[in-house]
């Protein structure tokens, strides 16, 4: 479903990858681990079109998309979320999940100006889109707030909850779960399963072993910016070089 | 005395259509622009050779001052897209600069430093003084009413929210599936339009035209109403510009009164007061007079979902 190969990013003098290799399969969650600065959001941000890729090729659904522009990306069905979590804090939660909404024409001047049918009929298909998500993601009694008003983790459910409103066929989330509480890591972990199967394949970044271990049928480990080693946790977790480069020994 | 009431007001509200138009680029969609004086320069100079040199009529001419601003303001987006904040509001601010310069040296259009005088306005040659000004009074108020309608279309409507997310954060918005850049552009070329009508209007009020009158302090009067009235409300532009003008008339009466100040102290004074104006209003109300609104649904949930406010439209 995703191809990444050979993919390289220089920061100046800071080589952030050297040369990724991967391959993400339809369905899912995969979960991509890796010790600070081994490459992984910095790898994020060159799929979702926000850095440009010094050298080689990124493929979603088999075409190129290295050189597109994030809107056309997210247009594609591939979106993703911010470690910190961005966003606009002076809209509401509902106004930020209707605006990731996909196909409203009232985003053209002249419908907005004349205020179309077609615009409206779509601003209500959004809206009832909208408040079904944020029941599913707990947010609904937070609808009318504006997005600074919500807590750290209501803040993470709201990325999430962004991303699902463009129907996306493969997510990249950066860290849902940090900072935030262990019932509510219990939910989102709960939620994201059920995203799953729904049929949105999904790329995870995450430091907690355990998360990785319950969410994660297939696991990739980055170092050093490129791919060290994949397979299942077990398999990844039992490695010595994995062990030594990010875990720690096991006793 | 009368003429003289009729004519602030007929400043006003232009001034509270320029208001308007910075509240697309600035209010909206958070784009600094500190060139807002170019584009009703450009505007008005369009409007005045258009009706003046061509002797087409006045709306003609209007428009064409419309189009030509709109077509500056994307062209001055176009080039400034990867700027914000500080470094856009220089670059514009150059760029009012460069137009009122070209408009002192080009002699053969613009007839240099002279200016341009004898510009029509509606009926001046057959009404009264009197006539003229309560005529254009109720053009000018009926205009901005129709802009005013456009401004509030676009804050609640689907464009207007993609322009407030680039407000908050211009690279989410593409995660988003949106390209930021257009619309930016589109924002910019709206307000410079919105500008450049009232660039027109104030042309054919007063007949005469030069580049001195066109200088930075009108963008910053400007940009006080909509401070002062609120940043991100329409209804506040239009009440910012009201009582900028109030004050900036009224104290020429009350200045005078104060003893032993020069009459060029006098002037510093009514600066001054503004000035001070504004920071108190800064200080006890950053939101201005008239806050922007909480949000700008267009379509609310249907079961009364609770923490959704009512609707303030």
């Amino acid at each position: 479903m995703l191809e990444i190969s050979g993919v390289t990013r220089r920061f100046g003098g800071v080589q952030a990858l050297s040369g990724v290799d991967l391959t993400i399969s339809p369905g899912g969650i995969t979960g991509m681990i890796g010790p600070n600065g081994a490459g992984k959001t910095t790898l994020f941000n060159c799929i979702s079109g926000i850095l440009p890729i010094s050298g080689g090729e990124i493929r979603f659904l088999g075409q190129r998309i290295d050189g597109l522009r994030p809107d056309q990306i997210s247009r594609r069905g591939l979106v993703r979320t911010f470690q910190i979590a961005r966003g606009f804090p002076r809209l509401t939660v509902l106004e930020s999940l209707l605006l990731y909404g996909a196909d409203q024409p009232g985003e053209s001047l002249a419908a907005a100006l004349i205020r179309t049918r077609a615009s409206i009929r779509r601003e209500e298909a959004l809206v009832e889109k909208a408040c079904k998500l944020a029941e599913r993601l707990k947010l609904s009694h937070v609808l009318g707030n504006k997005a600074s008003d919500l807590s750290g983790g209501q803040k993470k459910l709201l990325e999430i909850g962004r991303a699902m409103m463009r129907d996306p066929q493969m997510l990249l989330l950066d860290e849902p779960m940090a900072g935030v509480n262990p019932s509510l890591i219990r939910d989102i972990g709960d939620r994201l399963i059920s995203i799953a199967e729904d049929g949105v394949t999904i790329v995870l970044i995450e430091h907690q072993m355990d998360l990785i271990a319950r969410l994660c049928q297939h696991v990739i480990v980055l170092a050093d910016g490129r791919r060290m080693i994949e397979g299942t946790f077990d398999a990844v977790a039992g490695n010595t070089e994995v062990q030594n480069a990010y875990m720690g020994a096991r006793r | 005395m009368v003429i003289y009431l009729l004519s602030i007001s007929v400043v006003a509200t232009i001034y509270a259509v320029m208001a308007l138009g910075l509240n697309v680029m600035w209010g909206t969609a958070g784009l600094v622009n500190l060139g807002l004086v170019g584009s009703a320069a450009v505007g008005a100079y369009t409007s005045a050779l258009v009706t003046t040199r061509m002797g087409l009529p006045i709306p003609v001419g209007l428009l064409a001052g419309v189009l030509a601003a709109v077509l500056i303001g994307a062209l001055l987006s176009l080039v400034t897209t990867r700027l914000k904040d500080n470094y856009l509001a220089i670059v514009t601010l150059g760029f009012a600069e460069t137009i009122r310069i070209v408009a002192s040296n080009e002699i053969w259009l613009t007839n240099g430093t002279d200016g341009i005088s004898g510009i029509p306005g509606p009926l001046r040659a057959v009404l009264t003084p009197l006539q003229f000004n309560a005529l254009y009074l109720a053009i000018v108020v009926c205009l901005l009413g129709l802009v005013y309608v456009v401004c509030q279309r676009i804050l609640y409507s689907p464009f207007g929210r993609v322009l407030h997310a680039i407000r908050d954060d211009d690279v989410v918005v593409g995660v988003a599936g949106k390209n930021g850049r257009v619309f930016k552009v589109q924002a910019f070329a709206i307000g410079s339009g919105i500008v450049g009508l009232a660039g027109g209007l104030y042309a054919h009020y007063t007949s005469f035209i030069a580049p001195d009158l066109f200088v930075p302090l009108i963008t910053l009067y400007v940009k006080l109403s909509l401070l002062l009235g609120g940043v991100g409300n329409n209804r506040g532009a239009v009440v910012g510009a009201a009582i900028v003008i109030v004050v900036l008339e009224s104290t020429r009466f009350l200045v005078p009164l104060i003893p032993y100040i020069s009459p060029t102290q006098g002037a510093a004074m009514r600066e001054i007061i503004l000035s001070a104006g504004l920071l108190i209003v800064l200080r006890f109300r950053l939101k201005g007079l008239v806050p922007e609104a909480h949000d700008h649904l267009t379509v609310r949930p249907q079961q009364n979902t609770a923490g959704l406010r009512p609707a303030t439209t």
